[in-house]
């Protein structure tokens, strides 16, 4: 069991898959990004920002980046732009702001 | 419990991201809330929902400890038989015995109100030390938005749809979370995801106990309850203050209201968020609104009542 990999950047051959199709290391989903999701973009003014991590315990993906108890910003590799961050900002603080996405 | 800033500080918490949950959704939350407060690891299971599928898309899984497939019907049945399977290890001396897991099942509401049922209710009865969490987003969201026993009146589902003949779903929604009270467990507890310091206090809590554990959750299904993405949190603190899903835990058979609404907003509010109680707000269902504004708040006063609150 031990040597299995999961290869999350092709498609392995039956051969290669473990018993049960077992993912044997936790967390793999980092490899797909779904940033390309999407229409909108929050931006983050850091001098607004009282550290209130409202933010950070209502993202859904996981792309709000902490650091030393502190939010240091989004990672869009995994934002799906749904504005959640955005709604529960306080209002006397709202750091974050939502724009269209541009191509 | 620990608060956010402590909460932050641990390394990593809940779900990765990159799991393919619509934006806006309201269960990945639910697992940081939750799992963040466990003191020691946590082996989870989940039943076939929304949940399981976006989060273990082969070879990507979502989860950062061990977790488990399971069928629509048996998520609790799994994780009793695991967490049984552990504690005959460490008897056996096959495991450390002075290491702790914690156990956790979950399931939405279609496979804990109506097809997990009876592993759920099995679980609990036979007092294994685990927690169950239902994730209530109201219909089984995952096959397109059936209506479930947890679905509120009025409530359009493509197996309750509105139109001529009927306003939405007839019936009231069953109040699994009494039920499980009335299994004389250790702990009991309805939250929402929209009180996030509420709902991660009753997880310290319930992680606390030894025995059975049940956590209704209620989480809002953007796709499926036609609502804005960004007001997921704003909309499951409003179904709270309507008192349409009031917060309330029972611990060893004491009924506690976590939550006390002062102004108690009218359901109108709260449907005015969402597109499936669209047809709600015109004047031909008038007296319909009124019928469950009624049985809202005998539910309310029923609810205040046991737990020895003025009415």
């Amino acid at each position: 069991m031990k040597d299995v990999k999961v290869d999350c950047g092709r498609l392995m051959d039956w051969q290669e898959l473990a018993k049960g199709c077992l993912i044997p290391e936790p967390a793999t989903s980092l490899n797909f990004k779904t940033g390309d999701w999407r229409s909108q973009r929050p931006v983050w003014s850091e001098d607004k920002c009282i550290q209130c991590l409202a933010c950070w315990i209502s993202c859904p993906d996981g792309a709000i980046m902490v650091k030393d108890e502190k939010m240091v910003g989004m990672n869009f590799d995994y934002c799906k732009g749904c504005g959640i961050c955005a709604a529960v900002c306080p209002s006397k603080a709202s750091a974050i702001e939502m724009v269209r996405e541009e191509k | 419990m620990l608060n956010l800033k402590q909460l932050a500080s641990k390394e990593k918490v809940g779900l990765a991201g990159g799991h393919r949950a619509c934006a806006g959704c309201g269960f990945p939350q639910i697992i940081s809330m939750i799992f963040g407060q466990s003191p020691a690891p946590v082996v989870s299971g989940c039943s076939t929902g929304c949940m399981e599928i976006a989060t273990t898309i082969y070879p990507f899984t979502a989860w950062r400890g061990n977790f488990m497939h399971s069928a629509f019907e048996n998520s609790a049945a799994t994780i009793s038989g695991i967490e049984t399977a552990y504690r005959a290890l460490k008897k056996q001396g096959r495991l450390p015995a002075d290491e702790n897991l914690n156990f956790v099942a979950l399931g939405g509401d279609g496979g804990t109100y109506d097809i997990g049922f009876q592993a759920l209710s099995g679980a609990m009865e036979r007092g294994h030390n685990m927690l169950y969490v239902c994730y209530n987003n109201e219909a089984y969201m995952n096959t397109g938005v059936q209506r479930s026993s947890a679905t509120p009146q009025g409530g359009h589902t493509t197996t309750s749809p509105a139109g001529k003949v009927i306003p939405g779903k007839t019936q009231y929604p069953k109040d699994l979370t009494g039920i499980m009270a009335a299994h004389s467990i250790p702990y009991v507890a309805q939250g929402s995801v929209g009180y996030h310091i509420d709902l991660m206090r009753k997880a310290d809590k319930a992680f606390s106990i030894e025995g059975p554990k049940f956590m209704n959750v209620y989480t809002p299904c953007r796709l499926g309850w036609g609502s804005d993405p960004a007001k997921t949190m704003e909309i499951a603190r409003l179904a709270v203050d309507t008192c349409m899903w009031p917060l309330y835990e029972v611990v060893d058979g004491q009924w506690k209201l976590t939550r006390k609404v002062r102004e108690k907003k009218g359901i109108t509010e709260f449907y005015k968020t969402q597109n499936r109680f669209r047809h709600l707000l015109k004047p031909e269902n008038d007296e319909f609104v009124k019928e469950i504004q009624a049985e809202v708040d005998r539910r309310w006063h029923v609810l205040l009542s046991k737990c020895g609150e003025g009415a």
